[in-house]
Parts: C-alpha cells; structure tokens; sequence
C-alpha cells in the first residue's frame, strides 16, 4: 500500500476550514493514547491542556502574552519568506530591539516623559531593524547566505546582552546581580485592561498583522514581495529590483522583532536581564508556516502555539507529567497540523499493491 | 466515517470522565518552579532531591506539585501566578531569575507565602533562602593546595555573579591557607549547562598546566575529562563519585530538603515567618561528599576545617585579605559581613583572571 | 601542548562535520530538513542507551546511527509523502525530538557512560606528531574523514549522485527523465538523519560519555548553518567544522591564559569568524549559485 497526492485543480476551501478540525481531533485521539499509555486520565490531560487555559480571564491575558511576541515577529517573517529570503535570526533581533530601546530607561533614567515609552518602543524597532540590515547588507554587497548571518548573529546578540547587563548596564543597587535597573513608570508598557497582566504589545501585533495582509494584497509592494519571491527573473522583468526587496524585507522583519523584543521587556519584564525570551525568535518561525504565511492565518497559529504552552504547564501541574511529555504533544499536534493542510491543495489516494486504487480519502464525509 | 463518529465519542466520552477524579481530602499544596527539568544532573536535580524528602517526611499532609523549565522572564511570572490560584499555600520559586515574577506574585496573594532561592528581595509573605556554598569552597582550596603539584587548579566558572565570584575567592583563600603562592586560574564557560563546552574548558586548562579542577557548572563533564586525564577534581551540587571514583577528592552537595522540611514544618504549625535565610555546613544546606582518594593527614585537615567552620570557629573570609590588585580589603582579624559576601564582585590575591567589569 | 589542544579541536569539530555532512546530502537532493538539533539528539540518547544496557559502545554507534535515521522518517514522510512545509516540520522534528529525547533517556540521568575506545592503527599511529592526533581516534573520526572523501565522490563523481543533484536542481526534469524523485530523497533524508544521529552518538559516547538532557546544546543549528558556509560542497564542511570548532577552543585558552577581555566577547568569536569568512569565501556571486540546490524546500508532487 502507498500513499499518492493527486493537485486539486484549486485549493479548497472546504478543507480550508475542515482541515484545522481534522487536526484536533487527531491530536485528541493521539493525546489520548499517549495520555493512557503514561496511565494518566486523558480526559482530564486533554482538558487542562486545551480547555482549562481559556476557562478564566487571568489565564486568557496570559494567553495574549505568550502570543504577542509570537504573531509580530511571524507576521515580519512571512514577508521575508515570501520573498525569499531566509531570516532564522529573529531570536536576536528581538534581543537587538529589546537592547536598543532599554537605552534610554538604563541610561538616562532620570528622563521621564511621555515620550520615553514612544521614542522607546521606536528605538527598539529600529535596533532590531539595523540588526537585521547585517545579514541584508552582507547579502546585497558580498552575496552571503542570510540564513548563516542571521544565525550566528542570534549568538552575538544574546553575548552582547549577557555582557551589558552582568557588566556596564548592571543595577549598581542590585548588589552585583545580572540585571539592569528597573524601569521607571513613564518606560512601562501599560496594560490594556483592569482585569490582567495583557499589554499593548497584542495590539501592536494584531495591527501589524492587519497591516501586513493589507499590504500584501492591495500594495504594490505586496504584489512585488510575491513575484520576487516566486521567481526573481519574473521580478527583474517587471522592473522590481531584488536587491532592495532583500532589504526591505529583512528590515521589516527585522523592526517587528525589535517591537516584540522591547515590547517584552517594557510591558512583561520591566527590566533586562540575560535570559528575555524563551526562543520567541525560532517559534515564531513555526507559527508563520502553520500561518501558511498569511498574516490573519498567523494570528490564528500564534494564538494556537501560545496555548500549547500555556496548556502544558496547566498540564503539569493538575496531572503531573513532566515538561517533556508537553513537549512531545506539542510537537505531535504540529505535525497533525501540517498534515492536514495537504488536505486543501491535495487529494490523498491509498494505492494498495495491485495498482487499485481505493479507499480514496477525499473527506470525512465521504 | 464510522471511525470518526467511534473517535469523537471517545474523545467525548474521556473529557466527560475527568470530572469524576476530585480528590477526596484536603492537603496543604507545597509548590515549586524549576528553571531546568528535575533530571538536569545539576542545580535543579538537587531541588527536586529536597521536594522528594519533604513529600516522604510528610506524606499524608502535603502535596508537592512542581513546574519544570520555567523560562526566567515573564513566563515566569505566569507560572507562579499559576501556582498561586492553583491554591498552593508555600511556593518555592529556585532560580535567582525569578525574583521580580516572584515579588510581583508575592504582592498580588498576600495569603500565600513564598521562599525565593539566592535573591535579596523580601516581604512580608516572601522570604529569601541562600546557601553559604563558599564554606564547602574553602574546604576544597585546601584540599587542592595539599593535592596539587604544580600549585596551580583550574576553575570552571558559569556566569560572573556575586555567587561564582565569592566561590571562586573562597577556594583560592583556603588554597592560600595551606600555599601562599596557590595559583587559581579562572575559564567562564557563559553556561551552566552543557557538557561540551565544559568539558573543552576542562581540557583547555588542563593543556594550561592546572593539575587539579573544580567547576562551578552543572555537569559532571569536567569530572570525566580529569579522569581520562588522571588528575583530581571536585563534584559540584551532588555527589559525583560515579563519574570519576578515582578523581573525585570531594563534592560540595546541595542538601535543601533539611530546609524545606523546616519550613514546611513552620507552615503546618503556623509558626512561618519571613526571614532572609542564609544557611551553612551548619544547618545541613549543604553537605561535603566524603572525602576520598586522598591521604590521611589531608583528610584530616579537612575534617578539621569543616568541624571549625560549623562550630563558627573559622569563618573563610576572615581578615587579613588582600583585594586582586593588592589593596587592603579586611584588616587583621575583621570577619565579612554577609552583604559584602552576597555582592561579591572582585577577586582576592592570587586569581589568575580579570573579572568582567 | 600543540598536540592536545588539536585533540580537542578534532573532538569538538567531529560531530559538527558528520552532522552537517549529512544534512549536506539531504539539502543537495532538495530538501530542507531544520530537524538537526532534534535528530541529533535522539542519535546520542539511543547510542547512550543501546551502549549502557549491551556493555558495548560500538553497538551504541550503530543504534544512534539507527535511532537518528528512523527518526528522520517522519520527516521525510510528512514532508516527501504528504508535502508539508519542510521548515515548519523540521522544527518541530527538533521539538519532539528534545521531549522524546529526555522522556527516553529519563532513567540514563547521572550514570557514567562508558567511552568509546580509539582504534589504534598500527604503524601509522606511531609517526610523530600526526600519528597521535591522526591514527589513534575512536571511529567516529574515521568515518568523519570517511564521510567527506565518500559524500564527495558520491555527488561529484557518481551516477547517483549526479542524479541527485539533479532532483535537487529541478525536480521536475529529473521526474520527466525517469528518476524517482521520492524515493531519491527519501534516502538523502535518511542518511541525513544517520549522520545527525552518528553525530550524537559521539556527543554521548566520545565528546562526554554521559547522557543529560538537551546535550547537544545548539549544535545541530552551527551544522546546518555550516552547510551553508560551506556552500554545500563537502571539503568545505570540513574546514568550516574546524575553523569553527578551533575558534571555541582558542577562546577557552585565552581565557585561561588570563588576556583580560570580557569572556562574552570571546565567546562570540567563533560565530563572528565563521561570518568573516563567509564574506571572505562568498564573493563569487556564480560559484556560490552553481552550488545551491535551486529545488532546496520546494515541494514536489509527481504528475500524473
């Protein structure tokens, strides 16, 4: 018996909305029997994992957190990726943006006025931008392979970093302990609402997103990002030049970074210290491709991801499985994801031995 | 389509059976928060060692769920809000990273109490817990003063906080105490956990002429490469004889379940306050592994020396001592008070190294 | 001393050779497999296994080998038969991989493993200077060495290889000249996924014969992105894992020579200098083009 995928002539959008569901399920079912095999009750697992999260507001503006960080920088990748080119280095312009837009709290924190938090928040996305501009510059002037730059620059960042704030950046009252001075009121991202920890950083995300889909659609530079990205030729033809798309395309993915990053310390942290993001930077690469790259499709999958997390300590805690089984069922649920998606550009045929087909998947309703 | 409809109602049927599994009784939750997972081999092991003694000492009164990989930052402070409205009545948060989650939290459910490890920031219903490492430190100097040849021991630092800095200047002050000329030189690995890199740097102070390690790093890595190259070395955070039975001279082990035991003991009787702990050999924080693979007399030496500094008889920082670049830190007989051990951040005479300023 | 440091160097370097020699070999036939880390992973804690319950290292060996190319399957199912994206799946390859990982190797925490033992070559081992650093390495060496001769000849000098490369460039030429695409590039897949797991093997039976948890510590990522330095051409890897490996080691023994700067810095050398000299080797627009596998990511399904 083999598999065969057979083109739909286009893609579909029943599966387009099925697809997802299908996935659950599947993921319950796995989750299910990987829950009994341990002897843990998997209803109880499946429920603290997927339910439990969104049952209570506090839990909810924690979910927005999580995802914040995730959708802004994926919704910045997905450009990149359109266009092909292959920023992995998020990681560190998100720790670029965060460090460039403390500046101004660490040092002159005697400075305080509205304008600290604006003038922050647009410090860091320039930092993050300039970070990103090394790989792009590197790229465009001596043909350097961006995915290398980015990476090793994400160690870069995260050594300069553990360096300003152990050494010249370090709270002088905090009795030699790695982190910087907390920030003053006027440096804080303020919260949304009365009810929870949520800041502004959501929102942040959620516009850029909008923003990012309305470009993509109905700008011209969105329509250049795309034809660049399938085929530079076709590009050169209609007069759009790789060269600036490379730039523009990591600088944009690159600011967004940096917002996240300073976004973080501002509204979450309050201050840095070495360790700022639980490798924000490499998930959000997953959530732009489970995103299928559409910005509106990423906030669906940054929202998705952030529960797994969210849901995996809640997991750890009512049934006690460890940090690893959480780990292993959130990599099991991706891959039903992205299985199912073959669902909307493809048919799956069970070829069995004799060359009949048969048993033609073609929906859950068949 | 029949295995769909047998699926869902599966699945319906599994979410539908949790509600059945309350618990009956009433325990008083003790919680932790990890920052690595409780097999690190390391720091976190060690705590995760503790809540298994204070679950077995009281067994019928107590639950200790924990949460593991807690990423210091605002993770953090989810997690331990998680923790709080879980109805935990003691959180022990242990990693230095999470002392602002952890104060933001504390404010937040004044009911419920919490011990953060290694920081300094308390409240009424946030008490600090340390352990005074640097008296195992300065026991391990000695011991490498009498055990090395050349005069020189090779230290495998983490990060340079105040912790690592006053290990490091306690073993080269017990090293004096034996050889006025020890030599200590200092390689910062920029992690705490990760065996090749600490193992490189064993190897590269090795090939620099160090004839005997210690590590302030969370693998037993270092261990091995002294035994393949058949010099002597000392455990860190537990004992770690296993890795080098030949090698190991002596561990410095990390012991907190005596610690949670007593203050869990507190909380069932009502007797918890917030305190600013600092405890030592004395209390049972920390323990030496038994000293092996040495002669008599060095044995002990040691002994005596850890019997004088859980008396209070020896304290390792005690005056005369000499900052790196020779200035007087502490006259004749003055003792260091613990503020300036806590913010440590300057090397004694005699350290091989500059520290990152 | 010159000796020993090189001894460590070639310890530090091997398994990022292997690893991303392997993944090289996947990536020429077309596919883009961001799981290293994660195969990698597996690799170390199957061969520490397999090595602690036999008594024997070498079967160790063969079980990262094994455990690293099984696991590299349901990458190459997910994305070769039912075309998922490759980098979202490869991802989350290295996710699973580091739970699955540490939920196998739970019960291996703390115990001392047991070293892979050189293979001394008679004669050869006895030359001076090279003979030591050369001709007295466990296995994983030789075949690190074996790898980059064979892999080289394999897609430069071969028929299959020819015809990988081929998939890699254009898939659908390739499928119109009769090849087949999918099986191709399921072997490359897997023998990506062997090397990965060889690689581990090494980590957990050579480089520290112990298992902790998320011991590769990021070096399944320096493989991939060696491939890249190396613009896919094998030799390359080669240099690259050891200007990369010497540069981490050189930093350790500057340190304990006491040079006074701040250890961050140092630290970060070995990620600087792998860039300069990219920049360095990079300037020749058309080589580094000829070199890249133009199919590298794209999904392929074969028309009917």
């Amino acid at each position: 018996m083999r598999i065969e995928l057979e083109r739909r002539a286009s893609a579909s959008s029943l599966f387009a909305l099925v697809s997802p569901i299908l996935a659950l399920v599947l993921t319950l079912l796995a989750g299910a029997i990987m829950f009994l095999m341990l002897g843990k009750d998997p209803g109880h697992a499946l429920y603290s994992f997927f339910i439990e999260p969104l049952l209570e507001v506090w839990s909810l503006h924690e979910l927005a957190i999580k995802a914040a960080p995730l959708i802004l920088i994926a919704v910045g990748l997905s450009v990149c990726y359109r266009s092909n080119n292959w920023n992995i280095g998020a990681e560190g312009q998100f720790t670029m943006g965060a460090i460039c837009g403390s500046m101004l709290p660490i040092l002159v924190p005697q400075w305080q006025s509205p304008l600290v938090l604006p003038l922050m928040l647009v410090m860091g996305a320039i930092g993050g931008a300039l970070f990103a501009g090394i790989p792009a510059l590197l790229k465009t002037r001596f043909n350097t392979n961006e995915i290398l730059v980015s990476l090793m620059l994400v160690y870069i960042a995260q050594l300069f970093l553990d360096w300003l704030v152990r050494g010249p950046w370090r709270d002088p009252k905090g009795f030699n302990f790695p982190q910087s001075v907390s920030f003053s009121a006027d440096a804080v991202l303020p919260e949304l609402l009365e009810s929870g920890r949520a800041h502004w950083a959501i929102v942040f995300a959620l516009v850029a997103a909008v923003a990012v889909w309305f470009m993509m659609r109905y700008m011209l530079k969105g329509f250049q990002v795309t034809v660049l990205g399938s085929s530079e030729r076709a590009g050169r033809f209609a007069g759009f030049s790789s060269r600036r798309m490379v730039w523009f395309s990591l600088m944009l993915s690159g600011a967004c970074a940096g917002l996240a990053g300073i976004s973080e310390v501002s509204g979450s942290i309050g201050h840095l210290q070495p360790s700022i993001s639980p490798g924000y930077g490499f998930t959000a690469i997953i959530v732009a491709f489970l995103g299928r790259l559409n910005p509106l499709g990423i906030i669906a999958s940054g929202f998705v991801l952030a529960l797994t997390y969210l849901g995996g300590e809640a997991a750890q805690l009512s049934i006690g499985v460890s940090d690893k089984v959480t780990r292993v069922f959130q990599g099991l649920l991706l891959f039903f994801v992205l299985s199912c998606d073959t669902l909307i550009l493809y048919r799956i045929r069970l070829i069995f031995s004799d060359g009949r087909a048969s048993a033609e998947a073609r929906s859950p309703h068949a | 389509m029949k295995k769909l409809i047998i699926a869902l109602a599966a699945t319906a049927a599994a979410l539908g059976s949790f509600t059945s599994g309350v618990q009956a009784q009433e325990k008083t939750k003790v919680c932790f928060v990890y920052v690595g997972t409780k097999t690190d081999g390391g720091w976190t092991q060690a705590h995760d060692i503790g809540r298994q003694e204070l679950q077995k000492a009281f067994a019928d009164k107590i639950e200790t769920p924990y949460l593991e990989s807690v990423p210091e930052g605002p993770d953090a402070e989810r997690a331990i809000e998680r923790m709080a409205r879980s109805g935990c009545a003691l959180i022990y948060t242990t990693s230095f990273g999470f002392m602002d989650a952890t104060v933001k939290v504390a404010a937040k459910f004044p009911k419920v109490k919490f011990e953060h490890a290694t920081g300094y920031k308390a409240s009424e219903n946030l008490a600090t817990y340390n352990s005074r490492f640097y008296e195992g430190r300065y026991i391990l100097g000695q011991i490498a003063a009498k055990m090395s040849k050349k005069g020189v021991a090779g230290y495998i630092a983490s990060f340079p906080i105040p912790e690592v800095v006053m290990g490091i200047n306690a073993f080269e002050l017990g090293a004096k105490s034996v050889n006025p000329e020890f030599k200590l030189k200092v390689v910062w690995a920029n992690t705490w956990f990760d065996p090749g890199k600490e193992a490189d740097a064993a190897k590269a102070l090795i090939d620099q002429g160090v004839d005997i390690l210690t590590q302030h790093t969370d693998t037993t890595a270092p261990m091995q490469v002294a035994a393949e190259r058949g010099i002597y070395a000392f455990g860190q955070a537990s004992d770690m004889i296993a890795a080098g039975p030949k090698t190991q001279l002596t561990a410095i082990v990390d012991t907190w379940g005596a610690y949670y035991i007593k203050r869990t003991k507190a909380l069932l009787d009502g007797t918890w306050k917030s305190e600013q702990v600092f405890d030592g050999l004395k209390d049972g924080i920390l323990t030496m592994a038994p000293y092996t693979n040495m002669p008599d007399d060095v044995k002990a030496m040691a002994e005596e020396t850890e019997a004088k500094i859980k008396s209070g008889e020896l304290h390792p920082f005690t005056g005369p001592i000499k900052k790196q670049d020779g200035t007087e830190w502490l006259k004749a007989g003055v003792k260091a008070d613990d503020g300036a051990l806590l913010g440590m951040n300057f090397y004694v005479e005699g350290v091989d190294d500059k520290l990152p300023k | 001393m010159l000796e020993a440091i090189l001894l460590t160097i070639i310890t530090a370097a091997t398994p990022l050779v292997i690893a991303a020699l392997g993944e090289l070999v996947t990536e020429r036939a077309g596919v883009l497999n961001l799981g290293v880390e994660g195969m990698m992973i597996m690799g170390a804690v199957c061969a520490f296994a397999c090595s602690y319950l036999t008594g024997v290292p070498l079967l160790g060996v063969l079980a990262g080998i094994a455990g690293g190319a099984i696991f590299s399957l349901l990458f190459g199912f997910l994305t070769l038969t039912l075309v998922t994206n490759q980098v979202a799946t490869g991802l989350a390859l290295t996710i699973l991989g580091l739970g699955l990982s540490g939920q196998i190797g739970e019960s291996f925490v703390g115990i001392p493993g047991v070293k892979l033992q050189p293979i001394i070559i008679p004669f050869l081992s006895e030359l001076p200077f090279v003979g030591r650093l050369l001709f007295a390495q466990d296995i994983t060496f030789y075949l690190s060495i074996a790898l980059v001769v064979c892999v080289g000849w394999f897609l430069f000098k071969s028929r299959t290889g020819l015809k990988m490369r081929a998939i890699g460039d254009n898939h659908g030429s390739a499928h119109a000249l009769g090849i087949n695409v999918i099986r191709t590039r399921y072997l490359a897949v897997m023998f990506g996924g062997a090397c990965a797991g060889l690689a581990g093997a090494q980590l957990s039976l050579v480089y520290t014969p112990q298992w902790v948890e998320n011991m590769a510590a990021g070096r399944g990522w320096i493989a991939l992105a060696l491939v890249v330095f190396a613009s896919w051409r094998p030799w390359r890897v080669l240099a690259g894992g050891y200007i990369f490996g010497a540069v981490g080691i050189l930093q350790l023994h500057a340190q304990a020579f006491g040079i006074g700067v701040p250890s961050q810095f140092l630290s970060m050398l070995p990620y600087a200098v792998t860039i300069v000299v990219l920049i360095v080797i990079s300037h020749n627009r058309r080589t580094t083009l000829i070199n890249t596998p133009a199919c590298l990511g794209k999904p392929f399904v074969p028309d009917r």
